[in-house]
This record gives structure tokens, C-alpha cells and sequence, in this order.
């Protein structure tokens, strides 16, 4: 992963996440609890199941609409953290060739559809995480979290950790492009040398923390990490959860798609 | 603001491996004095600041702040009084959003949360970052950071400021600012730094520290007046006071 | 490598779920009653340091590749076990949110993968055991290297586990079991040279950290019992949940060396007595109903009986899948995939506007 992109990577979605729309009004909550359960719901289908997993992706495509958050980014990312499922699905159509569906003549093997379908599950589960911090930001979504029951330790980890991810990650930034000033082709780049310089960073990161802490006895830290949240669930909160879950209610218990072409090839019949 | 004096007397303090970093530091600082705190790198000038409000102990010595003596039981009262700002504001700042870093010190003292707000929306005032509320600490540029990083102080309504190094990577404007800034309070002020023009703006009075030990304390003007003595502790005379 | 959402099932995704809150929980609660606060930066300050360290690359000699710290067994010498694992799991938390590393239901496998192993097993049990009172070069590399070895081990086969229970991917065990290990061995052994490396950096440069880690009160409490309690009460739980499903769905292991007339049948023609059965299945999906199991199980067995040529005997003994259906099925599928970017279309239509 690349040094200089990470930073813009998490920048980014915060940024987004600083927007004002209905979506963003939301209380963070609502937001994560429907994530969960679209990601539940995703997850819940058989191995074969394809077309009926596809009324679902209304849900990152409205929210996405709705929250003005870019599509090409979000395409983008998808691209990006693709490699593992595709390498673990790859397998399917390669050792699942019984047909399952014919399409005219051509015979599509079950693996060829169990494999659409672990891609299909990707895109929908990895689009809903990303929606779910491009529209709540990282900081409400560690409050809800605290909020619906993680501990308050946890919650101020997060917090902390975040925070520091961006001096870090600059820190670690120099480093590396001072390695790279003075390293040619792969003399300077081994084991060794990353050794030493991962220790430099990690003193440092130590002293750091010695200070920080001071910084906060300073002004009266007791252990208790306080945080002051004002979470508010209106009846638009309520409505929001509600529509979405009958949604993936039914999209779970009806074959949609199928029921949908059924009716059209009646028609057009 | 009550009466606060700040007084250390033949403070000695050594590191874990025995070096040491203060020999026998005395001063006396009344109440609204801007008192600057210059020397070399490495002459104790954090580590005495450190002392100030319980940061560290000292191994000999002892430090006064108002009536009372600094230890174990006084160190709460001492910290609401002497609010200190460190030299990296990135140590300073280590919650999700201004706002939160700011209020994190009163919520701390246990106030309800309608005077946490206010104190919170009257020290951004005071330095001039109400806008800065929601951000988060990364997107603020240096100068941001350094005013949010005393209104996180200012919040808890200190007597007393200590200031470590606090000009050093502004830029030309933002130092100005906060110089300017620095001037509006009625603290007493305890700044140590190498900006000594900075110094000339803002003290009265300094001491210069030397090996740990107290080399010259008077008022300013005189003291950067006086080349042999800055030569002796590896200073110059500010450049404001330089012939060119 | 880390799991993701797509390969994973409600079942074993609840249950590492659960398996890590709980973990996460009893570490908060470790934390609290031993509580020294600089943990608290500490643990988010190292953690940021993990991040920015996996960031940085080093190049391995002779394969002209790169690689990069893990991370989780330098957490557990410098943190303890308790912090170790919190710290790990923020770290993945972060990931899986903002890179889409791993799924949000994945990440209670995740953390379990990256986290239980160095921390519970590896850190108590190997590296301190290696390591003791009296550190020397020596035994600070073999403890880091065989420690990071059999943590990735273990954590390498908790996904394939893990994939493999849900049933999703079709890879049967041996030939992921073949792909994983090997991988992760290389893997190890560079985390183990890179670990050893930075905490003999640490040791020669200021030995008083690591002795601060050692003594820490919070490493107190940890015995070779609770761990394979722990393990055991998963193995336990997870075998309930997931015969618990399988009357559902005939998943996982089960489904991979049956495979024998295929899927279940969801694109049925509406009629059919199958068909019904399986549409009436669907909807109890989350509910076990044992009469079903035995018709379920019946019809493969019966297809498995009927030949031993696999597709072409097979699709008779099948519900006929209707081509008419099936395309009826796809021609829904594009509709409504339309219809769903239509939708929202309109959405940022109307949002602009107003």
C-alpha cells in the first residue's frame, strides 16, 4: 500500500463525510445498524444465488445518490480491494462445472454462477462499508459503536489511533523518501535497513506517547476518557431503518428479479 | 484571577541515569509578569518548565505556585492554575475534533456540560478559532494548531501560562498573530524560546538558563544588551537589536 | 490475507463475531482493572505506528519482491497481551472501514486471525517461554522467528477454515490448506526477522522499554487453561451454529465432496413439488426444521445413486431447469438492476435540484 496514498485515501472519505445532506443528517446509528444488516442480509444467500441478489444493490446505489458520494471513487476502491475474493473465486468455475443454467444453447456451469455471485457479494458488502463511513465519518461511527455497546476503552482506541494515523503516516513518509534519496535500485532498501529505521520511528512513537500523556495529565486526565456525543433518533431515523429492512426482508424471502422477468416474458409471450 | 506567584527555590532535578539537568534553579515570579526564559539547546529550559506544574519531580528543591508547596495533593489545584503548551502541538491535540481537544480539559475538572460548552466557545473566541470547531486536528495548518493548542489550555481558565518554544514553524503572519495574541493576556507568562525578538516584543523580563543553572535574570532590554554575557551562554542579540 | 465479506456466511461470520467482541470486552475489562493510564496513548500511538510500518516496504532479497511488519507480535512484547489484542483490533477496524480490507462482518474473523494467535498463544506461550528473564540475541531471534511462524501459521488456517465452513467459495480444504500454509510460512519468516530486528534495535538502544512491557501487571492472568478454554467453547459454538444452518443449507465441507446434483434449486420453475419445498425453505431459511433436512438430503442421494456419470445422467434426476425460466430469471435480473441505478439517477437528480 502506498505511503502517499493512504493519507489521501482516509482524507478523502472524511472529507466526504464533512457534507451536508439528509443522508449525513442521519443519526450515525441508523446508519451503521442498516449497514449491518444489508451485509447480513448480502451475506445470507445461498452460494447460487445471483439474480436474487441484485434488487439489493439498490441500497449502495440510492444511499450513494442520496449522500452525494462519488461513484468513481467508490468504483475505484472496489477495484483496488478486489484482489483477494477474485483469487479465492477464481477457483469456483474451475473446479464447479456441473451446468446449472442454460441460456439458450450455452450451458453455464454452477462455479461460473457461484463465482458472479461472490463478485456480486463484494461489491455490494464493500460499497456498503464505504457508504457507511463517506456518510458518518470515522469519529461518529466509533460513538455509535460506544453507543450501541462497545466498550469505552475500545471506542477511545479508535479515536486515538486515528488521530495519530496522520503524523505517523508523515513521519514515516520522510523516512522513506529520505531512504529512497540515498538507496539506488535494491542496495539500501533490505531487511536491515528497515529494521533501524522502523526502530527510529518507534522510539520516537514512544517518546511521543510519553508526551501526549503528560500533555493530558496536564489538563487533568483522571483515566477516563470523556466524550460528548449529541446523538439524536427522530422519527426519520426510525422510518429509514424500518424501509430498508422490510427491503431486505423482501428481497430475501422473493426471488425479485425472477418473479419480475417471469411477469415481462408473460407479457411479452 | 487571584494573586499567583510562581516561585522555585534551589530546584535540582537529575535524569534516571544521573546526568544533571538543573543544578540549584531559584527565581521568583509575581503575579502578570511576562517573564521569557532563554539559553542554549540543552540548557534545562523544558525540563525546568516541566517542573512548573508537576510534570516532573524534582530530586531537591522545591516549587511554589500561589501558597502552595507543588506535591502529590496539590498537583490537581496546581494544574488548573498553570496551563502549560507544549513545544509539538501535534502532542497536544490528540482528539477527533478541535472542539473535542478543547473541551476535553474542562469535562475532565467534572463541569456540567452547558459551562464545558461555554468555556469551550469562549476560549476558541479568544484566539480566534470558532471556525476551527469541527475540524479535525490533521486539517489545521501550523499556526492553527499552536492557537487551538492554547485554547485547549485557556479553557480550564489558568492563572499562569507556560509556553515551550511557541513561534518555532510559523510562519512570518501566524507568529505576528500570535504575538499579538500572546500580548492581550493578562497571564502571567512564562515563555521559553529562541525567538528573542519574540522575547523582546512580548518580556519584560529573563532569565537566561546555562547548564542547568541560572546564568542572569533582569530586565530584558538590559540582558540582550549585554554581548560578553550572551556570548558566554551561546546567544546573540536579537536581530531587531543588531546593527546591519 | 484477510477474510472478506463475500466468501463468508452468516453463520461463521456471527460467530467470530461474537467470539471477538467477547475477546474484546475481557481485554477492556483486563485494561480497566489494572489500569496504568498511559496505556491509553500508548496503545493508539503504536497502533498508528503498525499502520505507518505496514506502509513502508522492504525489498527480499532474491525474489525481487517486497514485504512488509505484520505487526501483531511486536504489539504483544511491547504492549502485553490485553492492549496487544485491543490495539490489533483497532488497527483492522480502521482498515476494513477505510480500505475496504476485509468485510465488516470479516472483521471478527480478522481480528481473531491476527490477534488471538500472537497474542494468546504466541506471546505467552512460545515467545516469553523462549525469551525469559534474561534476553540474549540469541533467543530474542528464535523466540521472534518461531513466534512469528506458528501465529501466521495459526492465523492462516483460521481462513481457511473459515472459508470453508461457509461454503461460499468452492476451493475444497486440501487445496486451500496446500495454498495458505506454504505462503504463510514465507510470510512468517520475514515477519520474524523484521520483529526480532526492531526489538533488538529496541533492546540495544533503550532495554529499560522492553522490561517496562515484561513487568507490565497487565500480561498477569494468562494461562495455558483459559486459552484452551477459550478455543474449545469456539469449536463448540461453532459446530452448534453451523450444524444449526447446515439443516438449512447443506453448506461447507459437507456440500463440497457431496456435490452431486449441484445447487439448491432457487431459480425452480414455479411449480414443481421441489420447487415449493425449496421456496417454502427460503423463507424459514433462518429456521431449522429437521423434516426437511431428510427430504433434502434424500434427493442427492438418491441423484448420487442414480449414476455415476456426473452432469449428463444428473439433469433429469434435477427439477428440469426451465431455460424459459432461467432467461426469464436474467431478463429480471438486468430489469432490475436498471431500475435500481434508475432509482438512484433520479435520487441525484433530485438532490441536485433541490
Amino acid at each position: 500500500m502506498d505511503i502517499e496514498r493512504t493519507l489521501f485515501e482516509i482524507g478523502a472519505l472524511d472529507q466526504m463525510a464533512l457534507q451536508d445532506t439528509p443522508l449525513h443528517r442521519l443519526d450515525p446509528r441508523t446508519k451503521l445498524i442498516t449497514a449491518m444488516g444489508f451485509i447480513l442480509t448480502v451475506v445470507s444467500f445461498g452460494r447460487y444465488e445471483l439474480a436474487a441478489l441484485l434488487p439489493l444493490t439498490l441500497y449502495p446505489v440510492a444511499l450513494a445518490a442520496m449522500g452525494d458520494l462519488p461513484a468513481g471513487y467508490l468504483l475505484r476502491k472496489l477495484l483496488i480491494a478486489s484482489p483477494f475474493a477474485l483469487f479465492v473465486g477464481m477457483f469456483n468455475p474451475l473446479l464447479d462445472r456441473t451446468p446449472l443454467l442454460f441460456i439458450g444453447s450455452v450451458a453455464v456451469s454452477g462455479g461460473w454462477i457461484s463465482f458472479l455471485s461472490i463478485l456480486t457479494r463484494f461489491c455490494l458488502t464493500v460499497s456498503a462499508a464505504l457508504i457507511l463511513v463517506g456518510s458518518t465519518g470515522f469519529s461518529p461511527v466509533c460513538m455509535a459503536l460506544g453507543r450501541l455497546g462497545m466498550p469505552r476503552i475500545f471506542a477511545a482506541q479508535l479515536l486515538f489511533l486515528y488521530r495519530y494515523i496522520f503524523v505517523l503516516t508523515e513521519e514515516g513518509l520522510r523516512m522513506v523518501r529520505a531512504r529512497n534519496l540515498r538507496s539506488f535500485g535494491n542496495k539500501g532498501t533490505g531487511v536491515r535497513i528497515y529494521g533501524h529505521m522502523l526502530g527510529q520511528l518507534l522510539l520516537r512513537t514512544m517518546d511521543r506517547a510519553q508526551r501526549i500523556h503528560q500533555a493530558m495529565l496536564c489538563r487533568g486526565f483522571d483515566g477516563e476518557v470523556r466524550l460528548v456525543r449529541h446523538c439524536r433518533f427522530t422519527s426519520t431515523d426510525v422510518a429509514f431503518i424500518a424501509g430498508w429492512f422490510v427491503y431486505f426482508g423482501l428481497a430475501r424471502a422473493f426471488n425479485l428479479p425472477q418473479i419480475l422477468g417471469g411477469v415481462v416474458t408473460r407479457i411479452m409471450a | 484571577m487571584s494573586h499567583h506567584i510562581v516561585e522555585v527555590r534551589d530546584l535540582r532535578y537529575a535524569y534516571p541515569d544521573g546526568t544533571e539537568a538543573l543544578s540549584g534553579v531559584s527565581f521568583r515570579i509575581h503575579h502578570g509578569e511576562s517573564v521569557a526564559l532563554v539559553g542554549a539547546n540543552g540548557a534545562g529550559k523544558s525540563t525546568l518548565l516541566l517542573h512548573l506544574n508537576g510534570c516532573l519531580v524534582p530530586s531537591a528543591g522545591e516549587v511554589r505556585i500561589g501558597d502552595f508547596p507543588l506535591t502529590r495533593s496539590t498537583l490537581p489545584e496546581v494544574r488548573r492554575t498553570v496551563g502549560m503548551v507544549f513545544q509539538d502541538p501535534d502532542d497536544q491535540l490528540f482528539m477527533p475534533t478541535v472542539h473535542d481537544d478543547v473541551a476535553f480539559g474542562p469535562l475532565n475538572l467534572g463541569l456540567p456540560e452547558e459551562d464545558v460548552e461555554a468555556r469551550v466557545q469562549a476560549a476558541l473566541a479568544t484566539v480566534g478559532g470558532e471556525g476551527l470547531a469541527k475540524r479535525p486536528p490533521y486539517k489545521l495548518s501550523g499556526g492553527e494548531k499552536r492557537s487551538v493548542a492554547i485554547a485547549t489550555v485557556l479553557a480550564m481558565s489558568p492563572s499562569i501560562l507556560v509556553l515551550d518554544e511557541p513561534t518555532s514553524n510559523l510562519d512570518p503572519r501566524s507568529r505576528r498573530q500570535f504575538i499579538n495574541l500572546l500580548r492581550a493576556f493578562e497571564h502571567t507568562k512564562i515563555i521559553a524560546s529562541h525567538d528573542l525578538d519574540m522575547v523582546l516584543d512580548l518580556c519584560e523580563r529573563t532569565i537566561i538558563l546555562q547548564r542547568g543553572k541560572v546564568r542572569a535574570d533582569g530586565p530584558t532590554r538590559d540582558i540582550f544588551a549585554d554581548d560578553r554575557l550572551l556570548e558566554e551562554c551561546h546567544l546573540e542579540r536579537p536581530l531587531s537589536m543588531q546593527a546591519r | 490475507m484477510h477474510m472478506a465479506d463475500a466468501l463468508i456466511s452468516p453463520a461463521v461470520g456471527g460467530v467470530m463475531w461474537a467470539a471477538t467482541a467477547g475477546l474484546v470486552a475481557y481485554c477492556c475489562k483486563k485494561m480497566r482493572d489494572g489500569f496504568e493510564g498511559f496505556r491509553v496513548p500508548l496503545m493508539g500511538v503504536l497502533g498508528a505506528f503498525i499502520f505507518a510500518a505496514q506502509m513502508i516496504n522492504f525489498t527480499i532479497p532474491a525474489t525481487g519482491s517486497s514485504g512488509h511488519l505484520g505487526g501483531g507480535m511486536i504489539l504483544a512484547i511491547l504492549l502485553g497481551p490485553y492492549a496487544a489484542f485491543l490495539t490489533i483490533a483497532s488497527v483492522l477496524t480502521v482498515q476494513a472501514l477505510f480500505f475496504a480490507d476485509g468485510g465488516l462482518l470479516a472483521l471478527g474473523c480478522n481480528i481473531f486471525n491476527l490477534g488471538f494467535a500472537p497474542c494468546f498463544i504466541v506471546y505467552p506461550f512460545i515467545y516469553k517461554k523462549i525469551v525469559g528473564e534474561n534476553p540474549t540475541q540469541g533467543r530474542i531471534l528464535a523466540g521472534a522467528m518461531i513466534g512469528a511462524i506458528v501465529g501466521l501459521q495459526l492465523g492462516a488456517f483460521g481462513v481457511v477454515l473459515e472459508t470453508v465452513f461457509s461454503g461460499i467459495s468452492e476451493l475444497p480444504f486440501s487445496t486451500f490448506v496446500v495454498l495458505m500454509q506454504p505462503i504463510h510460512l514465507a510470510i512468517g519468516i520475514v515477519e520474524g526477522l523484521v520483529t526480532s530486528a526492531l526489538v533488538l534495535f529496541i533492546w540495544k538502544a533503550r532495554p529499560e522499554i522492553l522490561e517496562m512491557a515484561a513487568g507490565a501487571p497487565a500480561t498477569a492472568g494468562l494461562s495455558l487453561r483459559k486459552v484452551l478454554v477459550v478455543l474449545v467453547a469456539l469449536a463448540v459454538v461453532t459446530g452448534g451454529a453451523l450444524s444449526w444452518f447446515a439443516s438449512a443449507y447443506p453448506d461447507g465441507l459437507e456440500w463440497s465432496m457431496a456435490k452431486t446434483s449441484g445447487k439448491e434449486e432457487l431459480e425452480a420453475p414455479a411449480d414443481g413439488v421441489h420447487a415449493s419445498l425449496a421456496a417454502l425453505q427460503e423463507k424459514t431459511a433462518f429456521l431449522p426444521d429437521y423434516g426437511f433436512k431428510s427430504a433434502e438430503q434424500a434427493e442427492p442421494a438418491e441423484a448420487a445413486g442414480a449414476g455415476t456419470e456426473p452432469a449428463k445422467e444428473e439433469a433429469p434426476a434435477w427439477p428440469a431447469v426451465d431455460a424459459g425460466t432461467s432467461v426469464s430469471g436474467l431478463l429480471g435480473g438486468t430489469l432490475t438492476l436498471l431500475l435500481a441505478f434508475g432509482v438512484g439517477f433520479l435520487l441525484k437528480a433530485r438532490h441536485k435540484s433541490a
